[in-house]
């Protein structure tokens, strides 16, 4: 890891506290050699009204899909938007967002997909660097041109198919949707477009915990302290669990598998990325209405 | 689709001439340009109803007058595509007859050249508002 961590204190009680940085780290470090800064939004827009002097975008919906299958691009469309975005194998990246980093935590579990070994989150995104009043640019980089390696992608460790996920029913999940989707009241509503779910509820025994009881207020994640007490305590996991987690299409959860496997120190943690929209439309898969986690019944 | 309503078509046609950075760029200024709500509604923002699908707050209301319609809505700074894509259609909407807004075809947004550009869900979020505004048209037209 050749730019070095950032060593605030509350970043030293997280289990990889390499994997986050803060404002005021991002600030000093602008212009480390081979460190690169990623914007990436739920919002198409936000990166062209103001982003962080640098940084470059990068689009899940965009640039991380395939735009025929629903999955994620291969090795070789991976290593040309990483070469055409100056980033390079040994880069270490810096990814911040909107809403909390949701979209964010998304492109790193990308990255991890393809075993970019360093990258991190900026604790707070978006929200917090503009709270604190810290430069924004519409000026685009001048960018040179890197030479990314074709990687294969390897999604086993932290990705979860319907079919793992269906395996995995009486192990720990989590869902980290609002309450109203995790019981399944919230499908039914007149003169809506679907989002894409026939059925509303959740998967069996999987424990609701929204997602956003891992952040504060300004969108930072909480101290390891009180995610423990969320995710051990009242949750019930136990260190050395396999768990998968899920939302609607998986950008939720996403920051939820980042407060899991690098904060908490969780060494088998998938995201279920079909999440809702795949479970809730799928022929004969188990679903619970309801607030109670359930069971699977035979 | 040629009896698209003027501002609407208008607009497609600008979208549709321009190349991918520009239509970016366009779409910031429809979201610059939305208009501020009317005093009458700034001070109630609870008055107004959210379009739970656009993942981005964006707060709609929907005024018919002697069988006219007008289109006021408001969204977040940090949500500029939201707010472009309801600048759109306040403008698009507001001043046609309560017939001519519910003759909008439903798939308008999908029209515009955005889908690959921006992702067809997120077109699908101007989609929704433009179903909610038709919605509400059709309540307030019905008295």
């Amino acid at each position: 890891m050749s730019v070095p961590i950032d060593t605030n204190s509350k970043f030293a009680e997280y289990a990889h506290p390499e994997a986050i940085v803060s404002t005021h780290w991002l600030a000093e470090n602008l212009a480390t050699p081979n460190l690169v800064i990623v914007e990436s939004d739920e919002d198409v827009l936000l990166y062209e009204i103001g982003h962080i002097p640098g940084a470059v975008k990068i689009d899940w919906h965009t640039d991380l899909n395939d735009p025929v299958l629903r999955d994620y691009v291969q090795g070789e469309a991976f290593a040309e938007l990483m070469s055409s975005k100056g980033i390079s194998r040994d880069s270490t990246v810096v990814i911040y967002g909107d809403k909390s980093n949701w979209w964010a935590a998304y492109a790193l579990w990308v990255f991890k997909l393809f075993g970019h070994e360093d990258v991190r989150l900026l604790d707070g995104g978006r929200d917090k660097w503009i709270a604190e009043g810290r430069e924004l640019t519409k000026e685009q980089p001048a960018l040179q041109r890197s030479n990314y390696p074709v990687t294969e992608r390897n999604d086993a460790p932290i990705r979860a198919y319907l079919s793992d996920t269906l395996a995995h029913i009486g192990k720990p999940m989590i869902d980290v949707r609002s309450p109203e989707e995790y019981s399944g009241e919230r499908t039914h509503m007149p003169a809506y477009p679907e989002e894409g779910a026939l059925r509303g509820g959740h998967i069996p025994g999987a424990a609701s915990v929204p997602w956003a009881r891992a952040a504060n207020e300004d969108s930072t994640f909480k101290s390891r302290a009180d995610l423990e007490a969320l995710y051990l305590g009242e949750a019930g996991l136990k260190p050395g669990d396999d768990i998968i987690a899920y939302c609607r299409i998986g950008e939720r959860s996403s920051h939820t598998w980042f407060v899991l496997n690098y904060l908490l120190g969780f060494t088998g943690v998938r995201n279920y990325d079909g999440s809702w929209t795949e479970w809730g439309s799928a022929v004969r898969v188990p679903i619970v209405k309801g607030t109670a986690p359930g069971a699977l019944v035979d | 689709m040629s009896d698209l309503p003027e501002v609407l078509s208008q607009t497609r046609d600008d979208f549709l001439d321009l190349g991918d950075k520009d239509k970016i760029q366009l779409l910031i200024e429809f979201a610059e340009e939305l208009p501020e709500l009317p005093a009458r509604y700034a001070d109630h923002p609870e008055l107004l109803e959210k379009v739970e699908e656009c993942q981005s707050p964006v707060y709609i209301f929907v005024e018919v007058e002697d069988g006219k319609v007008a289109v006021f809505a408001t969204a977040p700074e940090q949500a500029p595509t939201t707010r472009g894509f309801a600048s759109i259609l306040a403008q698009g909407l507001s001043g046609l007859s309560v017939e001519e807004a519910l003759d909008i075809p439903d798939d308008f947004p999908s029209t515009l050249g955005l889908n690959s550009l921006i992702s067809p869900l997120r077109v699908r979020g101007m989609t929704g508002m433009l179903w909610r505004m038709k919605r509400q048209i059709r309540e307030k037209s019905q008295g």
